[in-house]
Formats: structure tokens, sequence, C-alpha cells
């Protein structure tokens, strides 16, 4: 039981190894060998788990994490999480295998390089293994992140970096889309376990919040699986070093919303939206991918196009077999059932071929130094093996037998030709639109599988144009590729191996309503002349005569209008947006202090008197006045006079006087008010103010006349009438609304209590005498900054002077 | 009286403003001081006004103002004070380094 984590936590526990073995051992041992165990003990010990699974058992293991939030590593194996599993540890080791071939002991950071990939392939086994909603998420940002390592692996390069960049942009945008729609399914099913909402599907499915769940999960799946119109990171992505795009943005990393997807059929896959969305975008993606990588001249930019159409590919199968929980069991059901089988065995497939024609182009780039389809042509004399293994990869990625992809081709032919016959969901009137699409994208594909193949390996070749003596590559380097390309011809002849004990029980896993016995769905090289292998040999014909004309209209397709580009309109967008946020934040943020001033005490007016008249606050109560005596008025008109004095002062010594008989006047008032211990300090601190201000009036030079009276401003006048007189009207309300007792009478027993006749200085020292020891601090703290304030500057002035 | 008050406090907090917007750091150091009078005269205000005498327990009434208030107000003044002087003096400091109290010269730049 435990053995699992160990396993699903081994590569970042080996992670953390690497530094030190590369340290020590790099100068004897690549550090990719040691790093290969990793991997291959994973395999292996998931391959003893495939006769269990095959026979429909499904393990289960929690390891506590947060318990009381409900948070646990819950890892869960049935077939879908094995395939995944076992397409990452066996791709994962012969990727690894390539890349100690591949990248250079001496010139290349390995640690670095290993560290990235063991981060990712760890996060990718959590991902498949989660039955944890949240858990899940986490190794799912886990492996937007380490891929985003990777790709800028070379970040000196610019390229690189802006490829990470994007990918990262536009992978963790999907991301958090996906947190949201997992949050609406956690709150839907009451429970963070993906079988337990399945098991409560009922009611979810009637829930408000399904759709809107639905939406943000496809967002995430489809930005990860870089569909249209989210696909445009991936061919950047291909800055990466080639092992990694061959392992990530091929076999892995990019399935993972295929896997999401697969995952999520049971919950969502009987809705018409999640039908139209997975199978509709699908095809949108399997025919943009296609046409798009007839124009590319990289070849591994083909190849990223190439990849993005054939996740489309199985995206829209997984679409078509959602349909199979809509029916439910029965003949209908098993039809569509067979769709979502085509969709895991192309999966497989084009791990397989995929994963091998990115290792060729590897190679091609690593002996000739080029992978411009301009510069290329003719190695096949040259490179025979390769040649050998980039036929098979580029056939079956064309669909043709004897290969793999051939089966999966026909399959998914069969999927869309039924589908347009199922009358459901609108598919009745534009349902013949799914087998145009399908086989026009397929003509595509034809196409560009062999401008790969004959452009590059085909025609004359041409030394002169290659920067390196070009020859076959090292045996080390052709090993995985080799393995890759005999599974793809095993897989022609022997698919029911794989079907019986891989595929099979994943389809159990997608759609585990349908009740088949495991060896229901039969994978047949030859099954009769039907209206699928005319198709076929539609698309051999047609695609033969296009490539053979390829020169006249490839031109057509190369001269794309800008605008129309995707890449265009993200570029658009992102410096869009900058520029937007820029020219707002410049506007107000303008670094006046006026303006800002401005903008507090609007929303200080805004806030208080709305809500002031939002709720009827504006109800006066004057009946506890106390009588006005003519002093007051006097002293409140002369308090007036002092004021406007003030403001309106063109001389400052007289805005400083003025100020100064305004704080006496205060001080009057506080006589007034029976207010002794105030009225002394005010008059107090009243003359210090005063003096202060004097002596910096004195340090003050004469100023121009221009600010020497201040300028009229109306938005000044209108602030500031505006601040006055909500004060004064929230004070009144305040002063008509008491609400409870004063607390005075418990003061009043300041000589009981605290053996003081005066109660203000018995409340200042004793009752709350913590307010007085603060207000020393400020004060003193005060003392300080001045004395520091004037202490530096003359320092200042004495480094002049010694200068 | 109380209305009364109120109304100065609005005035005097509507001058003060006025003040406090203006260009010249010395003013905007005035502005503050005159809001500073009102809030504390707001602050007596809500306390209740002439309801008894001075809050000393010699004096033999029936009645004494509400001292919290007062206490509150004399911790107020002294923070004031020590506001306004540290202020004064960073107007002095600004004005001997930079050569100007203009705050609009006083911005700081694009890019610090």
């Amino acid at each position: 039981m435990i053995t699992l984590y160990i396993f699903i936590f081994l590569p970042f526990i080996f992670a953390l190894l690497v530094p030190f073995l590369y340290k020590h051992l790099n100068r004897r041992a690549h550090t990719g060998w040691f790093v290969l165990l990793v991997p291959l003990s994973i395999f292996i010990y998931l391959v003893r788990y495939i006769p269990d699974v095959a026979s429909g058992a499904t393990f289960e293991y929690t390891l506590s994490w947060i318990p009381t939030f409900g948070i646990n590593i819950t890892s869960y194996i049935d077939g879908l999480g094995l395939l995944f599993g076992l397409l990452i540890t066996g791709v994962g080791s012969l990727v690894i295998i390539y890349s100690i071939f591949y990248m250079s002991k001496v010139r290349e950071a390995l640690h670095n390089f290993y560290i990235y990939l063991l981060m990712f392939m760890g996060a990718m086994l959590g991902l498949v293994f989660s039955d944890h909603l949240l858990v899940l998420y986490g190794f799912w940002e886990l492996t937007s992140v380490s891929s985003f390592l990777l790709i800028a692996y070379w970040y000196e390069r610019k390229g690189s970096r802006q490829g990470a960049l994007k990918a990262m942009m536009i992978t963790v945008f999907g991301g958090f889309g996906m947190l949201a729609g997992f949050i609406m399914l956690i709150m839907m099913g009451d429970t963070y376990s993906i079988r337990e909402i399945i098991a409560n599907i009922d009611v979810i499915q009637g829930h408000a919040l399904f759709i809107p769940a639905l939406l943000c999960i496809l967002l995430g799946a489809f930005t990860k699986s870089a569909q249209f119109p989210f696909g445009i990171w991936l061919p950047d992505a291909m800055e990466a070093p080639t092992p990694v795009s061959s392992y990530l943005h091929s076999a892995t990393m990019v399935k993972a919303g295929i896997y999401l997807v697969a995952r999520m059929t049971p919950v969502f896959g009987g809705s018409p939206v999640w039908f139209w969305l997975v199978a509709g975008i699908g095809l949108i993606t399997l025919l943009y991918g296609s046409l798009t990588a007839l124009r590319q001249t990289d070849l591994k930019a083909l190849l990223a196009y190439s990849t993005i159409s054939q996740l489309g590919l199985i995206m829209s199968l997984l679409g078509i077999g959602s349909l199979a929980v809509y029916f439910g069991p029965g003949e209908s059901g098993t039809v569509f059932t067979v769709a979502t089988f085509a969709a895991l065995f192309h999966l497989f497939n084009h791990s397989t071929f995929k994963g091998s024609l990115f290792m060729v182009v590897g190679i091609i780039d690593h002996e000739t130094g080029r992978r411009d389809i301009r510069y290329l042509g003719g190695l096949m004399q040259v490179m025979p093996i390769t040649f050998t293994i980039a036929l098979v990869g580029g056939l079956s990625m064309a669909g043709l037998p004897p290969f793999n992809g051939f089966l999966s081709k026909e399959m998914f032919f069969a999927a869309v030709n039924d589908v347009s016959q199922a009358g459901i969901f609108g598919l009745s009137k534009i349902g013949m639109l799914f087998p145009i699409i399908a086989w026009v994208a397929s003509i595509f594909t034809f196409v560009y599988c062999m401008i790969f193949i004959f452009k590059t390996f085909g025609g004359v070749y041409r030394p002169e144009k290659l920067t390196r003596k070009v020859h076959e590559a090292p045996l080390g380097m052709l090993i995985s590729p080799i393995i890759l390309g005999l599974l793809v011809v095993f897989i022609f002849f022997f698919p029911n191996v794989l079907g019986k004990y891989i595929l099979t029980p994943a389809l159990t896993s997608i759609l585990p309503m349908m009740p088949f016995t495991p060896y229901d769905v039969k994978i047949s090289a030859w099954h009769g002349l039907n209206l699928e292998l005319l198709m076929t040999f539609g698309v051999i014909a047609i695609g033969f005569i296009l490539f053979k004309t390829a020169k006249r209209w490839i031109h057509i397709v190369r001269s794309y209008p800008q605008g129309l580009m995707l890449n265009h309109w993200y570029n658009q967008g992102v410096s869009g947006t900058e520029r937007l946020s820029a020219s707002l934040t410049n506007r107000y943020m303008t670094g006046s202090l006026r303006h800002y001033l401005i903008y507090i005490f609007s929303f200080f007016v805004l806030l208080l008197l709305g809500s002031l008249l939002l709720f009827h606050g504006i109800q006066f109560d004057f009946s506890n006045n106390a009588a006005i005596s003519i002093y007051d008025i006097g002293l409140v008109i002369a308090m007036i006079i002092a004021s406007l004095t003030v403001l309106l002062a063109s001389n400052r010594i007289l805005a400083i006087v003025a100020l100064g008989a305004l704080g006496y006047m205060v001080s009057m008032f506080f006589v007034i008010f029976r207010a002794p211990d105030l009225a002394l300090t005010q008059m107090v601190v009243e003359t210090v103010t005063t003096v202060l201000f004097l002596l910096c009036f004195y340090h003050l030079p004469k100023l121009k006349k221009s600010i020497d009276r201040i300028p009229f401003k109306l938005t000044n006048l209108i602030i500031s009438v505006a601040m006055g007189l909500t004060v004064t009207l929230l004070a009144l309300a305040a002063n008509g609304h008491k609400l409870f007792e004063p607390i005075t009478a418990f003061f009043e027993n300041a000589y009981e209590l605290a053996g003081a006749k005066n109660i203000v200085n018995a409340i200042l020292v004793d009752f709350r005498g913590f307010d007085t020891m603060l207000e020393i601090s400020v004060l003193t703290i005060a003392g300080l900054g001045v004395y520091i304030l004037v202490h530096q500057r003359s320092k200042r002035r004495e480094q002049r002077e010694t200068e | 009286m109380e209305t009364l008050i109120v109304i100065l406090v609005g005035i005097l907090i509507s001058i003060g403003t006025y003040l406090i917007l203006s260009k010249q750091f010395l003013r905007i150091v005035l502005g503050t001081s005159i809001v500073g009078h009102a809030v504390n005269l707001l602050l007596i205000t809500s306390g209740g006004l002439k309801t008894g005498s001075a809050p000393l327990l010699g004096e033999k009434t029936a009645g004494f103002t509400d001292a919290i208030p007062q206490a509150l107000i004399l911790t107020a003044i002294v923070i004031n004070f020590a506001v306004t002087a540290l202020v004064l003096v960073l107007c002095y400091r600004a004005y001997q380094n930079f050569g100007t109290d203009d705050m609009e010269q006083l911005r700081g730049s694009e890019h610090e």
C-alpha cells in the first residue's frame, strides 16, 4: 500500500538527489543513466497491476494530508489511470534514454534538466492517479510549472522565454477555470472524491451549477490539450529541447486534458452541451491543426500542429463516445462505446508514433544542424535507419496499413459515420458535417505526413545547405525511436492484446454504466469492404494527388492573411491589455498629491452622503440643545472671520497670526464649555505652534506672487463645501440620536476610586493611563524626528564644507 | 448651541479642506491645523454642552459636564501638536533640499 506512494513520489524524491549525482558523478557517467531508474522501476511496478485491473479490480489508497478539511491524497488505480501511468513511465523511460544521447554531458546543465523532467513526471503520475479533485488540481498546476521550466530550459534564448511564458499564461488561465469548475462540482456533490461524485450523479445533473461547472472544467481541458483556439502555445513550446517536446508536448502533458475529459465523461457525458463542445471543438481543432501543419516549414512546428490536430481527433472521439452515456446500455450505446474505445486506442497510438517522430526530428536536427524542410532533402541514403523510423511513424500518422494509425483512423471514420446517424441533439440536421470534416482533415493529414517524410528524406541531397557533416545517428539515440516504431507495427498486428489488457479496463472507468464483458470490443485489421475503407482509399488517392501537385497550391496555404492567425490575436490581446492598463494607471496615478486628495475626499463625501440619503439618516432632533448666548454668537463669527483670513490672506504672516487667533478662540470655547484643562493646554500648545510656524516662516524664502495667493479652483471649492456639509449633516444626525446613557457617571467617582478631584486628570493618568503613555511616546517620537531632520541637514552641510 | 457649533465645525472643515487642496506645503499645514480645531470642537460638542459645572469634584453642584470627551481632546491636542511640529520641520527641510515648497514641483519623477 505504502509502496504506491513511494512510487508516485519517487520522482520528486529522486529530483532532490539529482544535483548531488550530477556534481559527483557527471565526469564519469551521464546523469541520465541514474534518472532512468526512476521511470523504469515505476513502469515495472505498474505493469504488475495489469492482470488485476484487467479482471475488473480497482485499488484505492488514502494518505492523510489535511484531514480536518477532508483533503487527503487519495490514489486510485483503475484502467484509465493505469493506461496513462504506463504511458507516462514507458515513454518517460524511452525519452530519458534518448536524452542521454541527445543532451551533451559537457555543454548542458543536466541537473536542471533532469530535475524539471522528474518534477514533471511526478506531477503527471500524481495527476492521473488522484481521486481527490483538489489534489488533482495541485498536480495539474505542477505540470504547468514544470513544463514552463522545461520549455525555457535554454533560458538565454528569447524564443524559449517567450514560448514558456505563453504556455504558462494559457495553461494557468485554463487551470484556474478548471479549479472554479472543480469547486462547483465539489459544492454540488458535497464531496471531493471523483468516484463519489460519479456515484451521486443524479443530484448533480439537475443542479443549477451543472453547466457552469461543465464549461469551466472544459476550459481547463481545452487549454491543456491545445484545443482550438487555445492551441497556440504548443507550436511555441517547440523551443524546448527535443526530448521535452517528444515527452511533454506529444505523449503526456497535452493528454492531461484528454484524461480530464475522459474522467469527467460519466459526470457530464449525457448532456448536449458536453457533446457539442467536446466533439465540435475537437473536430474544429482537427481541421485547423491539419490545415495549419501544411503551412509549416519547420519540422517541429509541423509536428506541433499535427499534435494539435491529432488531439482534436481524440477529443472529438471522446465527445462522440459520451453519447453512450445518453443512450445507456443497448445497441446504440454500444456503438458509441466503440467510439470511446477508439479514442483510447488512438491516444495510445499517437503517443507511440508521435514520440518516435519527434525523436526523428531531434536526430535530424542533431546530425544536420537544420530542421527546416527547405534546406533538407535526400537524407534517405545517408540516414537509412532514421528514414525507416520516420516512414513507419509518418505512415502510421497518415493512417496507412500496416501501422496502428490505420486501425484507429478506421475506427474514427466508423464513429463519425455512426454519429451522423444518431439523430439526437440536432444531429439529424448537421450530422453530415462530421464525416465530411473528418475526411477532409484526414486528407490534409495525409498530405503533411507525405511532406514530412519525402521533403526531408526524399529528393536531392544537398550537403552544402547543411551546417554539419551528415551521418547516421549513434545507436543510443536510435534505441528509443526504434522501440516506439516496433510498437507501432506490433500494435497493428496484435491490437487485441493491448485492447484486452489495457484499453478495455480504461473504457470501463470512462463508461462505468455500460455493462459489457471485458472482451467485447475487438479491433480487426480487415473489417470488410465498407464505407470506412472506401473513405481511406479516397484519402490516399486525393492526398497523393495533392502531394504531387503541392508546388502549385502550397503558396495559397502559406499566404494565410496575418489577421486570421490566432497568434496575431493573442499578441494583440496581450500588448493591448498591457497598453490599456498602463494608460489607465497613468491617467489616475498622476503623482500629484492634490489629485489623490481629491479622490479621497470625493469618496468620503459620496459614501457618507450617499448612505445618509439611502438610509434616511437626515433626521434632526434639536430638543436637547443648550441655549445660545450673545458671547457664543460673537465667538463663532470671530472664528469664521479668523479662518477666512487664513484662507484668503495673501501675506503668510497674516495667515499664521489668524491661525493663532483661531486657536485662542477655540480655547475660549473650552472655557465656555467648562473645560479648564483643555483651555490651558490649548492656550499653551497654540502659542508654541504659532512660534513654530513663525520659525518656519522665517526660513521660508520670499515666494513668487503667483503662489502667494491661493488660485481659485472650482473643483476645490465644491469638494471642500461638500466635505463641510457632510460633516455637519452627520454630526447633526448623530447628535439627535443618542441611544444610550453616557458612562460618565462612573468617572464621577474619581475621588473614591482614584483619590483625585480633577476628573479629567484622573481619566488621563488613572482610568485610561495607557492612552497617555502612548501619547507621550508620540511626542517623544516627534521630538526625535524633528531632531534628526534638523541634525541630518547640518551633517550634510558639514560634509559639503569639508569637500 | 450644539447646532451652532456643528455648523461652525462644518465651515472650519470646508476651509481646512480647501487649504489642504492647495499647492503650497505651508498652506496644507495650516489647513490640517484648522481641521484639527474643528475635530476637537466636534468631539466636545458630541458630549453635550453647558449641562453642568466643570469636572472638578471640589465644586458642590448638581452635575458635571462630560469628562470623557475632554480627556480625549486633551490627548488629541498633544498628538496634533506633535504631528504639526514634525510636518513643519519636514516642510522646512523639503524647502532646504529642493528649493521649493510647491507640491506640484515636489512630486516624484515617473521612474523612481
